[in-house]
């Protein structure tokens, strides 16, 4: 998907009256939709509601997170076959005897079930970068269909009967009309918990994936387990939509688990609007009426009998991804509320959260020796040594193509290096992946501008913090975290002021110019409170005085003992600020001194210059 | 099991891993040079058998109808560029081969399929009928479909064909019913090789897959179109700046796709009953094998392609019911095996 437009209520200062009332307005017309409407409508809008539940996840899932699964479908039919079983079967096995026949063991079976196969695939296919997970799911979404289908245990194609009816406080859901509360009641709680998800420091780990995973790991995000835990989300949504799918029909058999069924999900999430929770409303809702009216119109129209409904959504969904990629939310979004930017909004208030200990002035922080990289028979880098103290900004200059940002990515452990040995803080980390190295205290910002264009400056700052919070997912989808992600937002504003930004704190990071994004990495690496700082090319882009505060801003972070690696080619910049320079060509350290000795130095003459000869 | 069993269904893996290694071979293609998994290839297979069934009925093929549906399509999206471009004074595209290819060929295929009578002809020119009806498919539905997004990511373009594969298999019902059907054998020769008979199909199968695939060999290494291809698999940006044009590799690339789908169902035809959906798992093994392939080398997918046949005709043997299942969970092991030996953590772009 492109241009992930995920609008949380992060923006907690913005007094959103028109918005609060749409949503009691939509919420009022919901509780009031059963009092006035026929029981055929009223069965539409439970299906809506499931259906809606399932591209929730898928909203998570693919919007958010960048993953896509055409295999949803599979999961409602665990959901629905497990509580099924449960309830039909005459003869249960010995350790769940206690539990047959009751759908609530049945919705535990079901999502323990569902966590269990999501762990197991997920943990075998969301290694797998982009295109193979979703072949991965379409493969398993066939899978499972098939087995439905020819488990004997599971009623074959004809499928289980005999399915009771919730009882739910007492109350007996004996048909669609019974059931919709209970469908729109957990929709909603389910979209309650996912803005709360995508609010929170861990919503924001899943975000950053789509900034690519190299960013989000050198930010310290454990981006297997950010995937894993959206999957296992999505998942759940649609066993649980599958739970209440076979109470309600009291019958399932294996058709609607198809993949045919799994590719409808995805469809509703991409029509509705992939990056917006309510996307899944609007999406689910469009395609269900729209199938509704199709399948009785087509078969008149062309005078055959089949699912003909098909080909208009097959088109309908190319189209949509030529001319709207975003879906239809946004553009209704705009209908209800209009956007006015709320220009002066209050920057986040607070106590500060706990700062590392720096080492003392003069310790050597990062000791590279004889690091080799080679890519095949290209040597990227060879037998490079240096050493960063704290309180000092050494600077690494050279010609393009000498190696500097392989270096980069060598230290930081986005890359493993061939040969050699790096220390950081008397630490061997060479071998270490990014993460670790980032928890070490490292942070590093890079030569093309990583950040998520859509996402507020304050957001994608709040990143960089990832670390320094501890709460996890179950806390962050009840906003049961709220003093910490204060105080995460607190320091990521502060570090916004710290760069000069404070005035654009809420605007989208794709909207500043080039050089302002290359602040938002600096204050995004500092927001990770880090002892040792790595700038690629910080100062390229920026006018005069924006570089002028810049290097006031990384003297003043010398002068509290950080040490800054600077990787620049404005050599006015890098001879004014640094204390010491190295310089390489051709993936070879050939100088290194003061920035003085090294500007006379022969070698370094020659790399820029040329020869005379 | 004794030899004998082991034999025939390993001839019946062979044969089917011929066909899925086709259109394997078309994925990679496919994939390498437009970026787009195409998810349909198996459509062009169901397509390629059921137009040969419908000439051998004496019927005339839903193809036909999609051909001049699909044409109108392109020739107005065409017709369009085309103004807006020569209002801004740009160089588009001459009306006569927006008309040419989209309106005249199949109004011509129209015609020529009313003058002669194609149950009347013989075998070899009803497979060529049918491939004249196919192969412009190909190119039209890059054009409809994959042209305006040329450049979205892999993601989109891949929900894009699955998009594509609803709409064709809707198609599909509507042009060729529910009923499958199976045509008569392309030879009746059988041949006693040890214990057990060779059917004269499968030796056409297994014939043909090879010669197609050294054809296609042939047209990569030796001709000029071939090489451009290649080149914009490798990189595309430097195809293009070497005056290759995208939008003409990808027309290429979707022709040759439909002419291998069409073929390997033409070919598949006699040996099972295809029906207006069966392409779909046949395309779906082929992703089996070309996965196998890391999407990337073509001999490592026409080698899964064969692992996958003999896998399915040995668990249909074993576990007849759970054949798809099967097949299919095979893919987590391959994707995992993919997984290990690729670098996790690295960004697509």
């Amino acid at each position: 998907m492109t241009a992930p437009a995920i609008e949380t209520r992060s923006a907690r200062a913005r007094p959103l009256p028109l918005r609060a009332a749409v949503l009691a307005v939509f919420v009022a017309l919901l509780a009031l939709a059963p009092l006035v409407l026929a029981d055929f409508h009223v069965t539409l809008l439970d299906y809506i509601g499931l259906y809606a539940l399932v591209a929730l996840g898928l909203v998570l899932l693919t919007g958010v997170a960048g993953l896509t699964s055409f295999g949803q479908a599979a999961f409602v039919g665990i959901g629905a076959y497990a509580s099924a079983w449960l309830t039909t079967t005459a003869s249960p096995p010995a350790w769940l005897a206690w539990a047959a026949g009751s759908p609530w063991a049945g919705l535990a079976l079901g999502l323990a079930l569902t966590l269990a196969v999501a762990w197991m695939l997920g943990a075998l296919t969301l290694r797998l970068s982009g295109h193979y997970l979703p072949l991965g799911t379409i493969a398993w979404g066939v899978s499972l269909y098939f087995l439905f289908g020819n488990l004997q245990v599971l009623g074959g194609h004809t499928g289980i009967t005999g399915i009771p009816a919730l009882e739910v406080f007492g109350v007996q859901l004996r048909d669609a009309r019974g059931f919709y509360y209970l469908i729109w009641a957990i929709l909603l709680a389910a979209i309650w918990i996912t803005s709360n998800l995508l609010d929170s420091r861990e919503g924001r780990a899943i975000r950053a994936m789509k900034g690519g995973a190299t960013m989000a790991e050198s930010m310290g995000i454990d981006t297997a387990r950010a995937k894993i835990v959206a999957f296992l989300i999505a998942a759940l949504f649609a066993a649980l939509s599958g739970w209440m799918y076979a109470h309600m029909q009291r019958f399932v058999n294996p058709t609607p688990f198809s993949l045919g069924f799994g590719i409808e999900y995805l469809f509703m999430a991409v029509i509705g609007g992939a990056s917006h929770v309510w996307g899944a409303v609007v999406g689910a809702g469009v395609i269900t009426i729209l199938k509704q009216w199709l399948q009785d119109l087509l078969p008149a129209l062309l005078g055959q009998t089949g699912n003909f409904e098909v080909i208009v959504f097959g088109m309908l969904m190319v189209l949509v991804l030529h001319r709207a990629p975003d879906g239809l939310w946004p553009i209704v979004a705009r209908l209800f509320a209009p956007r006015t930017r709320a220009a002066a909004r209050e920057a986040p208030q607070g106590e500060p959260l706990p700062r590392r200990a720096l080492p003392a002035r003069g310790t050597a922080l990062l000791e590279v020796r004889d690091l080799t990289k080679r890519y095949g028979g290209l040597v990227a880098n060879h037998r490079v040594a240096l050493e960063v103290r704290a309180g000092e900004v050494l600077a690494l200059i050279g010609p393009n193509g000498a190696g500097k940002s392989t270096l980069f990515d060598c230290l930081s452990g986005v890359i493993a290096p061939t040969e050699g040995e790096v220390r950081f803080l008397g630490r061997r980390t060479e071998a270490m992946r990014a993460r670790r190295i980032a928890r070490l205290g490292m942070s590093r910002t890079f030569q093309h501008v990583r950040l998520l264009p859509a996402m507020s400056v304050l957001e994608n700052v709040a990143i960089g913090a990832h670390l320094r919070g501890t709460r996890g997912v179950v806390a962050a989808l009840l906003h049961a975290e709220r003093d910490e992600e204060r105080r995460l937002l607190v320091e990521a504003a502060r570090q916004i002021e710290r760069v000069g930004l404070g005035e654009r704190m809420f605007e989208a990071a794709g909207s500043l110019a080039l050089g302002q994004q290359r602040l938002v990495e600096i204050a995004r690496a500092l927001a990770a409170d880090p002892c040792l700082l790595l700038l690629d090319e910080p100062a390229a882009g920026l006018r005069y005085r924006e570089k002028q505060a810049l290097a006031e801003l990384l003297g003043r972070l010398r002068a509290d003992g950080m040490g800054v690696l600077l990787v620049e080619h404005d050599m006015e910049f890098v001879m004014g600020l640094a204390d010491r320079v190295v310089v390489m060509e051709f993936g070879e350290k050939i100088a290194e001194g003061l920035p003085e000795q090294v500007q006379n130095d022969p070698a370094v003459l020659e790399a820029y210059l040329g020869g005379i000869d | 099991m004794n030899l004998q069993i082991a034999l025939l269904l390993s001839q019946d893996g062979i044969t089917n891993g011929a066909i899925y290694a086709l259109l394997a071979l078309a994925l990679v293609l496919l994939f390498a040079v437009t970026r787009v998994i195409y998810i349909p290839q198996g459509e062009f297979v169901s397509m390629g058998a059921l137009t040969l069934a419908s000439f051998q009925a004496g019927r005339t093929p839903g193809t036909l109808w999609l051909l001049i549906g699909a044409g109108i399509a392109v020739a107005i999206v065409d017709g369009v560029a085309a103004w807006r471009r020569a209002r801004e004074g740009a160089a588009h595209a001459s009306v006569a081969a927006i008309v040419g290819w989209n309106l005249a060929y199949p109004a011509l295929a129209a015609l020529v399929l009313h003058a002669f009578d194609p149950a009347r002809l013989a075998l070899p020119l009803q497979v060529a009928l049918a491939l004249v009806l196919i192969v412009p498919l190909g190119p039209m539905i890059y054009r409809l479909a994959f042209q305006p997004i040329a450049h979205a990511s892999v993601l989109v373009l891949l929900i894009v064909a699955v998009a594509v594969h609803l709409a064709l298999v809707g198609l599909g019902l509507l042009f060729f019913g529910a009923e499958g059907t199976r045509t008569p054998s392309f030879s009746d020769a059988r041949f006693e090789l040890g214990p057990i008979g060779v059917n004269g199909q499968t030796l056409w199968v297994i014939g043909a897959s090879i010669a197609l695939i050294a054809v296609l060999y042939l047209f990569f290494e030796r001709t000029l179109y071939g090489k451009a291809l290649r080149a914009t698999a490798i990189n595309r940006a430097g195809a293009r700046l070497m005056g290759i044009s995208t939008v003409l590799a990808g027309k290429l690339s979707f022709a040759l796709a439909a002419l291998i789908g069409g073929l390997s169902g033409v070919l598949v035809a006699p040996i099972t009953t295809i029906y207006y959906d069966t392409g779909f798992l046949f395309g779906l093994k082929g992703f089996v094998a070309a996965i196998v392939g890391g999407l990337a080398s073509y001999p490592l997918a026409a080698a899964g392609a064969l692992l996958v046949g003999l896998l399915e005709s040995f668990s249909s043997f074993w576990a007849s019911a759970y054949k798809e299942v099967i097949v299919f969970t095979v893919i987590i092991p391959v994707l995992l095996w993919r997984s290990l030996t690729s670098r996790a953590t690295g960004d697509e772009e």
